[in-house]
């Protein structure tokens, strides 16, 4: 059996690449990019809390959560790509950085 | 109808007129019937009274309106009181105010305002009587005021000339401050006695304090003092009467000279039990009246404005008034108080027909040799003047020598020379008034005669001056007088023949042209002070204006302020500290969502480790 | 056994995922992306799931990847965008970014270290539980989480007439004149 602290070292060292690929890509396709990666960590947490649970029936919960977390992938990728797409429509680039209107 | 249902019409009658007045519109004819009317049947009402307790000595009645506060231990009412001392007040006010009203219409009836301001003069009239006629210090001060109000509202009653406005406001704010003096004292009174009820206060305040424990009573009679000081314009509230003269002359007549400036002495009078208690404070009083009597009569003597003379002089002789309530002789003060209203009243409105006559003109150098164009005025002023001047036989002469045996008999000699020095004064500068005004060469004449109504005003105030020595006895059971029978022949013989003396003096300079004139420059100065009313005006700007003023500048930028503009300063500082984290950059806000997880766990993380 | 293949399995993830961050050609981060999404299927069958392994490959690597790709497919203009990639990637700009990074990493791994040995070893002594068959998931899905299904589908549902609506080009879109005849 797999000690259970390795599975969650490898969905936090995901997570946290994930985490950087937000905050230091400045083009947009790459931050959703980066997104992905977090989803996927938190999805392997997931599985394998359900995996891990101590009642003695299996337990496939964490698997339905993964299906809702895959519904939940689908449609914001969906949703991103378009906004990207609408983006590039209208600024011809994709950087981030030169959004900053919505302030005071 | 009962007499206490008929002692609550009086004061309620003018009142109503009033708000009619205020409230329809109606035809000048009209206007002058429901004033004139309401005002003259009030004074029908006042001397029935008169009649019913004729002899009468210690008669009270009481009447009430209804309750007006009752909270724990305050309970006011809108209760009335007659007894003698009001029941002169009132046949005094209603009577003088309705000859005064019967003036008013003819003097006042080319003006656009006619009708504001008959609304104004019977509201005037029902404060006075309120005053008057109050059970309670609390519906008095409402009278106070509601007199204080009217007197502003009538002085600036043209409002268009911005002088009238200032003359009005120094009216109102300087009686103010003795009305504020006479509030504190009402507190402090309620606060020691329990109880506003003029009688009752009288008799509790004997019982509370007594002549050796004092200090507390004399400080509430200080501050009723104060008031009166206040509103019957005595030293040193007094320079607002002469810029007062500003309003139309039956205004002046009715509030300057009969009525409102005698509201001090009423309530001295009607305190007198209470300010028994504090003979310093009496003896304060007379000296006020000594200094007032003085100022005013050496002001009058050099006076080139009509009405401002007839200031003075109103102001010297309420001088006189203080100066008998002083010595303890209230009886005698009222008894002035009364002829003072018909002689003073008389000369106003003669004043206010030369006024009307000569088409606005107030300078008296201006006018001269009237007396045949003006026969009807003329006469009104010899008598008002000879009953200033208490030529005998005159009603001024009675009360003037009643007050001033009363002086004597009270041991005040210094006092007592001092009120012969105001009485020749007086007299001096009643008869330079009219040998300038009357005599002498004709310069201007007048264009118009007075009206019919101002003259049968002139001439029931005529008889009265002449006649109104008798005095009511129902105010010596009151107040009694002083014993006033070891009098030297001097005392006795001196004030009167003291007039003549100075009407000669004032022949003699009047043939020799000194009047109008001062050859002399050492007397320039003088003079100058004494026509400037002692240059109180000036000494009171100095004292009091000038360093509001330059307070006022120094906080030019408003000291207190400067605390809540710190507050809006820092949190305009924060609002530009915190609007930076707004910079509508996407990363900087995923990167504030990173730190803020890394702090939640840090903080979790710490926990942890305590444990 | 089955640890090494772990072992291996997450150094291949971890691997592809720091090289899919840090390229700067948009079409190689994609493939290292398709590579680590394989990883964590591999990962999902070593847990026992197979049903999430094969969603995974499926919908998660076959759907999503795939629309990344038609959607740079459409942005993507060969070597200018390469430059311009390379001028807004750089190290040197992103050091705020790590450290911020690895101070949460290394906090979360602390919080991990945390955990008492003995719950972990009582779970990974734990016996291996029968394998769970789509047949026990589609019963659950059906019965106490069809509520789930339903919201998902509305989801899904928005996110379709939203990605439709919002990338309409503005020159499809005509007002049409108001027709009183109606």
């Amino acid at each position: 059996m797999i000690p259970i602290n390795w599975i969650l070292f490898l969905s936090l060292s995901l997570f946290s690449i994930g985490i950087f690929g937000v905050l230091a890509r400045r083009n947009l396709l790459f931050v959703l990019i980066s997104l992905e990666l977090m989803l996927n960590a938190v999805v392997i947490l997931f599985v394998a809390a359900s995996r891990y649970h101590e009642a003695s029936v299996a337990n496939s919960d964490g698997q339905i959560m993964y299906l809702l977390v895959l519904t939940l992938a689908a449609s914001e990728i969906a949703v991103g790509l378009s906004l990207v797409i609408h983006m590039y429509r209208q600024h011809h680039h994709l950087d981030i950085d030169k959004l900053n209107k919505l302030r005071d | 109808m009962s007499l206490s249902n008929l002692l609550l019409v009086i004061p309620l009658l003018p009142l109503l007129s009033a708000i009619i007045l205020l409230f329809c519109n109606l035809s000048r004819l009209w206007i002058s019937v429901l004033a004139v009317g309401s005002i003259s049947s009030v004074s029908l009402i006042s001397l029935f009274l008169n009649f019913h307790f004729w002899q009468q000595t210690d008669f009270v009645l009481t009447a009430s309106l209804g309750n007006w506060i009752n909270i724990a231990q305050l309970n006011i009412g809108f209760g009335l009181y007659l007894d003698s001392l009001s029941l002169v007040m009132i046949t005094i006010i209603s009577g003088v105010g309705a000859l005064i009203h019967l003036y008013s219409t003819g003097f006042m009836f080319e003006d656009k305002s006619f009708k504001r301001y008959f609304t104004y003069l019977n509201l005037f009239v029902s404060a006075m009587l309120f005053l008057v006629l109050a059970d309670n210090l609390l519906l008095l001060y409402l009278g106070w005021e509601g007199v204080g109000l009217c007197s502003y509202l009538l002085i600036g009653f043209w409002y268009q000339d911005k002088n009238n406005n200032l003359a009005a406001n120094k009216a109102f704010l300087m009686t103010r401050i003795g009305d504020t003096a006479m509030a504190i004292g009402l507190f402090l009174l309620f606060i020691q006695l329990g109880t506003l009820d003029i009688q009752a206060i009288q008799i509790k305040a004997h019982i509370v304090w007594s002549l050796s424990d004092n200090t507390i009573a004399s400080i509430c009679c200080l501050l009723l003092l104060g008031g009166a000081v206040g509103k019957s314009a005595q030293f040193p509230l007094q320079n607002w009467l002469p810029d007062a003269m500003a309003g139309p002359t039956p205004v002046s007549a009715l509030i300057h000279a009969a009525t409102m400036v005698t509201a001090g002495i009423y309530l001295i009078a009607r305190n007198s039990q209470l300010f028994q208690l504090a003979p310093d404070v009496l003896y304060i009083v007379a000296l006020i009246g000594t200094l007032t009597l003085l100022l005013g009569a050496s002001a009058a003597m050099v006076q080139s404005d009509l009405k401002r003379i007839l200031a003075y002089s109103t102001i010297s002789q309420l001088g006189y008034m203080f100066l008998a309530l002083g010595v303890g002789a209230g009886a005698s003060a009222v008894f002035h108080l009364m002829t003072h209203a018909f002689f003073k009243a008389l000369l106003f409105l003669s004043a206010g027909a030369l006024i009307y006559s000569l088409h606005h003109e107030h300078n008296i150098f201006k006018m001269g040799g009237l007396f045949k164009k003006l026969p009807v005025v003329a006469v009104s002023f010899a008598i008002g003047c000879s009953a200033l001047a208490s030529l005998p036989f005159t009603s001024g002469f009675f009360s003037k020598e009643l007050i001033l045996e009363q002086v004597i008999a009270s041991n005040s000699i210094g006092l007592w020379w001092a009120a012969v020095l105001g009485a020749f004064i007086t007299a001096f500068y009643s008869a330079r008034l009219f040998f300038v005004v009357f005599l002498g060469q004709a310069q201007l004449s007048p264009n118009k005669t007075p009206t019919k109504a101002m003259s049968i005003a002139l001439i029931i105030l005529c008889l009265f001056s002449l006649l109104g020595g008798i005095q009511p006895s129902g105010l010596t059971a009151l107040m009694p007088p002083l014993n006033a029978d070891n009098l030297t022949v001097l005392q006795h013989r001196l004030p009167i023949i003291l007039p003549f003396i100075a009407i000669s003096v004032a022949w003699w300079m009047f043939k020799t042209e000194r009047f109008g004139k001062t050859q002399y420059s050492a007397l320039k100065g003088i003079h100058q002070l004494l026509k400037s009313g002692w240059a109180f005006d000036q000494m009171y700007y100095i004292i009091f204006i000038q360093p509001f003023k330059f307070i006022c500048q120094l906080n030019k930028h408003d000291v207190i302020d400067l605390f809540y503009r710190l507050i809006e300063k820092t949190s305009c500082v924060f609002h530009k500290l915190f609007s930076k984290f707004q910079n509508g950059h996407l990363r900087s806000y995923n990167a504030s969502l990173v730190i803020f997880c890394i702090l939640a766990f840090a903080w979790f993380l710490s926990g942890e480790l305590i444990k | 056994m089955l640890d090494t293949i772990f072992i291996i399995t997450a150094a291949v993830i971890l691997i592809s995922a720091l090289l899919t961050i840090t390229a700067h050609n948009v079409v190689h981060a994609l493939l290292y992306l398709v590579i680590t999404m394989l990883g964590v299927s591999l990962v999902f069958f070593l847990l026992g799931s197979s049903f999430a392994a094969a969603l995974q490959i499926i919908v998660y690597a076959g759907a999503i990847m795939v629309l990344f790709i038609f959607v740079t497919m459409m942005l993507h203009q060969g070597e200018k965008s390469l430059a311009q990639e390379r001028h807004l990637f750089h190290f040197s700009t992103s050091i705020t970014a790590f450290i911020l990074c690895s101070i949460l990493f290394c906090e979360l791994a602390y919080l991990i270290l945390l955990t008492p040995v003995e719950t972990l070893s009582s779970l990974s002594q734990a016996q291996y539980s029968p394998a769970i068959t789509v047949k026990q998931i589609g019963i659950q899905l059906y019965g106490p989480y069809s509520l789930l299904v339903v919201i998902s589908a509305l989801m899904l549902l928005s996110a379709l007439i939203t990605a439709i609506h919002i990338s309409k080009s503005a020159a499809s879109i005509k007002i049409k004149p108001e027709d009183n005849n109606l």
